[in-house]
């Protein structure tokens, strides 16, 4: 009986798990790794933040990558003049909203908002960045396997070079870019972590602090039990 | 000894502070308070793990109000989009996570706190189906624990909406639409609730109002109430037997031990395994898997762009799921408005327990089969509804068992297990209760 109750309470996680899904592929961890995330921030500067921002994120807390001011001021500020100033993109949203009938989400977040039962935020964009393939129906010339009829063209493509859809939706390089595959699937899993950085900066600070916290309890724990039994040693 | 109960007033020893107590408590009901409410407040002796979730209620609402507090210094109610494009409440979380010192910290605390805080509920109310906390005569608890489980549930909600977020915005669309299906002034009563045909800048004003003092206010008038009716009667306990009813020489039950310090020292050892838990999720966790902080909620809130599926936060899903079972409708009026009053009568029905509840004994200890087996569904189902609350109705499980009429049935068993049980409580077999409790 109990044995199928506890079957019966794990009903909806089983079932869950069994939907059919988007398949994702998993992207690599590159938290730790200052080089990674520093090739990952150059780039989104480069590549996105063109049309993008990331209007959360203060330059100077780029330094928190194992930069200097000086090297982010000469390497990776190119549109703003202070260092505490927010990435933005030159153009305004309103005028961008003009120029391509809607504008480009601000990045900042992208990493926590596209996690999904499917996987994790990183996940898809470690994919998505990778699935965009030639289709002469769409505006752009581009579709992606991930996003259907997505609006914003591959702007690596120089570096990953054309890919080409079949009709079983597998995708085939046709025309190799600057970098080898391998090369880019580490280009987009920098760009990814450096996302995934920007989406929480303190991240890596939550989880130091949890386990002094941790610690801490666990030693409070003892001192609160003894303190427990101690007074309650006569009741009975 | 009831919390009324006239102590002595303090006698000064000479010192100076003694002095000054005695001044003070000629004026102020000091000792009786501290005695009555805690020192000799008799409560009994074989509590269990179920009856942590009382203090640890009121400890996740100690966090709520602490951090809300410093979260209200940095927080701006504000619908109008700023430079980049982006809605100033919004930005303004994100300002708080980023650029305010220990913002990020204080913010999980709320966030992971509003979860915390019904799942402590939930705990809490079940103990007192457990053990029948309901009965004579501790319906008045009951009803003032109802009311504080409706006042939550509003703060909840209305604090939902103020990241400005996609689900933050459209769930409270969907929700204030609801009010829409009342007949005749279902419409105007949508449009005053929001201050706007949509939602918008005063619909987030107001809420920001309700969520900061209205709410908050009510909350503790009705958590003040709940307490002083429980020491006016004294705790019940697992085996549901009265105390009260064995009284040692000085008149204090034999089954009893002063609230302070046993219970103080006990609900510390509660508090601080509550706290680990709650540190795995706000340091490792805290988006709890989609779950405390909804994915579509990192995405500010764009009335222009309807997310596919819109649910709701999980502690609202069971009732959720009661709301959408109603499809059919009734007497000429939309489904939508009985769908509506199903979901509310699914709340208000709690109150009734105490009389619908016809068992000589009060504890699931002394009950009998039937109890116990349509307790365990009704737990089932609830979670089960909360579950199929999170998914769209097009949701199957394993793929082919359509989640739909899986949510009628068991809404109509959420309502049987009540509405049945004058009568089943009544056949069913139960076992003499003890004179004393058992530890």
């Amino acid at each position: 009986m109990k044995k199928l109750l506890t079957a019966l309470l794990f009903a909806p996680a089983i079932a869950l798990a069994s939907g059919a899904a988007l398949h994702l592929d998993k992207a690599p961890d590159v938290q730790g790794d200052k080089a990674a995330l520093q090739s990952g921030a150059r780039t989104f500067v480069n590549y996105c933040l063109n049309c993008h921002g990331a209007s959360f994120v203060r330059y100077n807390r780029l330094t928190e990558l194992g930069l200097t001011e000086q090297q982010v001021k000469d390497n990776l500020m190119f549109t703003a003049e202070k260092i505490g100033e927010p990435m933005r993109v030159a153009a305004r949203p309103a005028e961008q909203k003009v120029w391509f009938g809607a504008a480009p989400p601000d990045l900042t977040l992208v990493a926590r908002a596209r996690a999904s039962a499917d996987g994790s935020g990183a996940d898809w964009l470690y994919t998505y960045l990778r699935s965009f393939y030639v289709d002469e129906k769409r505006p752009t010339g581009w579709n992606n396997t991930v996003f259907e009829n997505v609006g914003m063209p591959n702007v690596l493509w120089q570096l990953q070079g054309l890919q080409i859809a079949h009709k079983d939706h597998k995708l085939e390089l046709a025309v190799p870019g600057s970098l080898s595959p391998a090369e880019y699937d580490k280009l987009v899993a920098d760009l990814v972590g450096f996302m995934v950085w920007m989406a929480e900066p303190d991240a890596g600070l939550r989880k130091h602090l949890g386990m002094g916290v941790l610690a801490f309890l666990v030693v409070l724990f003892g001192v609160a039990y003894a303190l427990k039994k101690a007074y309650w040693k006569d009741v009975k | 000894m009831a919390s009324n109960t006239n102590f002595e007033k303090y006698k000064s020893d000479g010192s100076l502070q003694g002095n000054l107590l005695e001044w003070f408590d000629a004026r102020f009901p000091a000792t009786s308070m501290w005695r009555g409410h805690l020192s000799e407040y008799y409560a009994p002796k074989n509590f269990n793990f179920w009856y942590f979730f009382g203090s640890l209620a009121m400890l996740v609402l100690v966090i709520q109000i602490v951090t809300g507090i410093f979260l209200v210094m940095h927080y701006k109610p504000d619908a109008s989009l700023n430079d980049n494009g982006i809605p100033v409440a919004f930005a303004s979380v994100e300002y708080i996570m980023r650029d305010v010192n220990w913002g990020w910290l204080i913010r999980y605390m709320h966030s992971t706190g509003a979860s915390a805080f019904f799942i402590v509920v939930y705990l809490h109310m079940f103990r007192g189906m457990l053990y029948g906390s309901y009965r004579q005569p501790r319906e008045l608890i009951w009803i003032f624990g109802t009311l504080i489980f409706l006042c939550l549930m509003a703060e909840a909600f209305m604090g939902y909406l103020l990241p400005w977020g996609q689900m933050s915005f459209w769930g409270a669309q969907v929700i204030v639409n609801l009010f829409s299906a009342i007949p005749l002034i279902g419409e105007p009563l949508s449009v005053w609730i929001r201050g706007d045909f949509v939602v918008g800048d005063a619909t987030l004003n107001r809420f920001f109002s309700f969520h900061v003092i209205a709410v908050p206010l009510v909350l503790l008038g009705l958590i003040a109430a709940h307490i002083l009716a429980l020491h006016e009667v004294g705790s019940n306990n697992p085996d549901g037997v009265e105390i009260k009813k064995r009284k040692d020489v000085h008149g204090n039950p034999l089954d009893g031990i002063p609230f302070h310090p046993y219970y103080t020292v006990k609900d510390i050892v509660g508090v601080v395994v509550f706290l680990m838990v709650f540190s795995i999720i706000v340091f490792f966790a805290p988006e709890g898997g989609g779950y405390f902080l909804e994915y579509n909620n990192f995405l500010p809130a764009d009335p222009l762009k309807t997310p596919p599926h819109i649910a709701p936060v999980w502690y609202f899903t069971p009732y959720y799921s009661l709301l959408r079972a109603m499809v059919w409708p009734l007497f000429g009026i939309d489904a939508k408005f009985w769908g509506v009053v199903l979901m509310g009568a699914g709340v208000v029905i709690l109150a009734f327990l105490p009389w619908l509840d016809r068992s000589p004994v009060k504890s699931i200890r002394y009950r009998g089969p039937i109890y116990k087996t349509l307790l365990t569904l009704f737990v089932i189902s609830f979670v089960l509804l909360g579950f199929l609350g999170t998914q769209p109705p097009s949701y199957a499980f394993f793929g082919f068992i359509p989640g739909a009429p899986v949510a009628q049935i068991l809404t109509a068993f959420y309502f049987l297990f009540f509405l049945t049980m004058p009568w089943w409580s009544r056949i069913d077999k139960y076992k003499p209760e003890p004179d004393r409790v058992t530890m």
